[in-house]
């Protein structure tokens, strides 16, 4: 990254160059994209163009209108010319979801520093909330209502399983603020592990859950009556929710309650030397971090229109943790061009590998020894990679960095309010 | 007037007693100094009064009211703030967020406000940063300003420290050793700064300092502990003079030696 940045510094010093240069990668990795429509390399090229916007040097507000134009028009325009249209939107639907997760869990890690290795669960309770009552499980055990809700409901079950979401992270962090460290850990990763267990598991006494059978013909959205059923319109919700995170991850960043978490995470004893009481402000941290997966998960069951049990493994847990890890914790841009990368990684790249390796099994009758498939090669790669950066590069791909204030406002501002404090003890004393 | 009564106070790690029978009265607006050689209980009675720890026994009375039970922050909340003996400090926060975090009960900024962009919370957060510039103006850390707490030089970390107390208005601040390892013309500089702030704070200040020389120059009072005791208490001038004080620290004998 730091290359990247440098290579720029170099050659495109000047605002202007940059504009060029950037309206020329768009329009040429686009271009590709529209004359090899079948190519994952230039879809991939086309999506790169947001990381080199997040290193220009233009206005803040410029960056976000251009990113948002990227990402809602042009890359769903050109990818739609591809037979593979709702593949790119799959995956582009997929980094939507995992990166508010991500981003959600990065409030608990990066922020106020609590690890939980069971962060899935969030995302699997919201997930439930929205397919028991869009599909007929919910006339199963509900002595009330008629089941299954209309998918006009959709939009308030994003609301409700944020919810939920909140409710079960308080419930996770009442018992688990009482152990620290490698103790948290390990209840966390109890806890992920309990609800997946549960859900499985619930349908006896009272079937809620539909057990290990998982629910089946969860109803689609509905959005003033045209159902959402495609990839290419699921698209546009998760990048709504994700965007509408990020807004409020960055405003809680630098927030008195972003503070309060960065407190907690550095120095217990002070921060509540400071006045900052430590229950509810973990409990915060735990609330809103799983409240964005909640809301995911909502969106996910109506994607999938099936959920069960296997969606929630401790294995997803990890790839999360995994994504704020590899981007930077603490650090907004860094987590999610870490859930970008995984995910990418994991729906792309991986099943490249692993079609290439089939076709070399068939093509030369090579056996492909068990331990290459896909989901063991999988956790290989995760793992090294997870080596790698906690050798090399231990803060991720876009280190956190604080926020700088810009101090010549601020003397500005301080001999100007000192100024004001004087006029009103003279004018005090005239009168 | 006495705004802080502690009595009979008395702590135990297990069979140690590291402070026993402590009584004190710290009137309103004074300095007052507790010495002691190291492991007399200083610091465990200043982490008696901000709950840290809970007394084995005995009371602690703000303005009359207890304050044994609470917990730390709440006692910070009633108004007693605290530097550390082992800096703590927000490390991977910048010296302003530091100062901020001290601000923090005086800061009426709910997030949910800030979320939503309300007018008001943004002025409220505005002028906290500009109150937390003069702050650091007044400790000398203006330089410092968007600098990572963590990579301070230890002077300046002490000076945070006190700047990040003072940001919480308390009306007891608790310094436990703000010179340690300064040079002297530091110290002499924080001497100054700690006499100045009693009246531009309008704070009582209870300090645990090893400087003698800082001590003398501006408590009003001193109680001296040795293994947990309290084994005198005086004026500047009567401490100096005091045969068990000196025994203390220079061990049985001295006094008859001399
Ligand atoms: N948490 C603790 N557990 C056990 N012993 C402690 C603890 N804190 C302090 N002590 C003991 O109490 C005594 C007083 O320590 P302290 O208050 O730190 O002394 P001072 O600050 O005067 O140097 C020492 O003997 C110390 O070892
Ligand atoms: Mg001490």
């Amino acid at each position: 990254m730091t290359i990247l940045s440098a290579l720029f510094d170099k050659f495109a010093q000047s605002k202007k160059n940059q504009v060029i240069l950037f309206i020329a990668y768009v329009v040429l990795t686009g271009l590709g994209l529209f004359l090899l429509p079948d190519s994952t390399i230039a879809f991939l090229l086309l999506l790169f163009s947001i990381l080199i916007l997040y290193y220009l040097k233009f206005n803040l507000r410029v960056k976000w209108v251009t990113g948002i134009v990227i990402l809602a028009i042009i890359v769903p325009f050109i990818a739609s010319h591809s037979d593979s249209y709702q593949t790119y939107m799959e995956v582009g639907t997929l980094v939507g979801i995992y990166c508010a997760m991500a981003l959600g869990l990065n409030i608990v890690v990066g922020f106020a520093g609590l690890l939980d290795l069971g962060f899935i669960a969030f995302f699997a309770v919201g997930a439930y909330s929205y397919a028991i009552f869009a599909s007929g499980q919910a006339a199963k055990f509900m002595p009330f209502g008629h089941y299954p809700l209309p998918g006009g409901t959709f939009w308030i079950f994003i609301i409700i399983g944020a919810l939920v979401a909140s409710l079960f992270g308080i419930l996770l962090g009442i018992p688990v603020l009482r152990v620290r460290g490698d103790y948290l850990a390990i209840v966390t990763l109890g806890f992920g592990e309990i609800i997946r267990i549960l859900l499985n598991n619930m349908d006896h006494p009272l079937n809620i859950t539909n057990g290990s059978m998982g629910i089946a013909s969860i109803k689609p959205p509905n959005f003033f009556g045209i159902t959402i059923g495609n990839s290419s319109q699921f698209y546009y919700i998760a990048l709504g929710i994700f965007l509408v995170v990020i807004y409020v991850v960055r405003k809680l960043e630098d927030s008195k309650l972003g503070r309060s978490w960065k407190a907690v995470r550095d120095n217990e004893i002070a921060a509540q030397a400071m006045g900052i009481p430590l229950v509810k402000t973990k409990l915060a941290a735990f609330a809103i971090g799983a409240s964005f997966s909640g809301m995911m998960g909502v969106v996910f069951a109506a994607k999938q229109m099936f959920v069960d049990a296997t969606s929630f493994t401790y294995l997803e847990s990890t790839m999360v943790l995994v994504m704020v890890i590899l981007g930077g914790m603490g650090s907004v841009p860094g987590v999610i061009l870490g859930a970008a990368v995984v995910i990418i990684l994991r729906t792309q790249v991986l099943t490249n590998i692993s079609d290439w390796l089939s076709q070399m099994s068939t093509d030369y009758g090579i056996e492909i020894p068990a331990a290459l498939s896909p989901e063991k090669m999988q956790l290989l790669i995760f793992g090294l990679l997870l080596i790698i950066f906690a050798l090399y590069r231990t803060q991720g791909l876009i280190p956190h960095k604080n926020r700088k204030v810009d101090v010549e406002l601020l003397k500005k501002e301080s001999a100007a309010a000192a100024l004001d404090r004087e006029k009103v003890t003279s004018g005090g004393a005239d009168s | 007037m006495n705004i802080l009564e502690v009595k009979n106070l008395t702590k135990q790690f297990g069979g140690l007693t590291a402070t026993s029978d402590i009584t004190m009265n710290i009137e309103k607006n004074s300095i007052t100094a507790v010495i002691g050689p190291n492991g007399a209980g200083k610091t465990t009675f200043f982490n008696m009064i901000t709950a840290v720890y809970k007394p084995t026994s005995g009371d602690i009375l703000l303005n009359g009211k207890s304050l044994v039970g609470l917990k730390p922050h709440q006692v910070s909340q009633f108004g007693i703030t605290r530097t550390f003996q082992n800096i703590r400090l927000f490390n991977d926060m910048t010296v302003l967020e530091n100062v901020l975090v001290g601000m923090h009960q005086n800061l009426k900024s709910h997030w949910v406000g800030t979320l939503l962009q309300l007018p008001h919370i943004r002025k409220i957060e505005e002028t906290a940063r500009v109150e937390a510039y003069d702050i650091l103006k007044y400790v000398g850390l203006e330089d410092y300003v968007n600098e990572n707490a963590g990579n301070l030089a230890y002077g300046a970390q002490r000076r945070l420290e006190i700047g990040r107390a003072m940001a919480a208005k308390p009306k007891i601040l608790l310094l436990d050793e703000p010179a340690a390892g300064m040079n002297p013309k530091e110290t002499e500089k924080l001497t100054n700064l700690i006499y100045d702030l009693r009246s531009k704070l309008d704070v009582t200040i209870i300090l645990i300092e090893h400087d003698m020389k800082l001590v003398m120059k501006i408590s009003d009072f001193i109680y001296v502990l040795d293994h947990g005791e309290l084994i005198a208490s005086g004026k500047p001038d009567e401490i100096r003079t005091n045969n068990r004080v000196i025994e203390a620290y220079l061990g049985k004998g001295a006094v008859a030696n001399d």
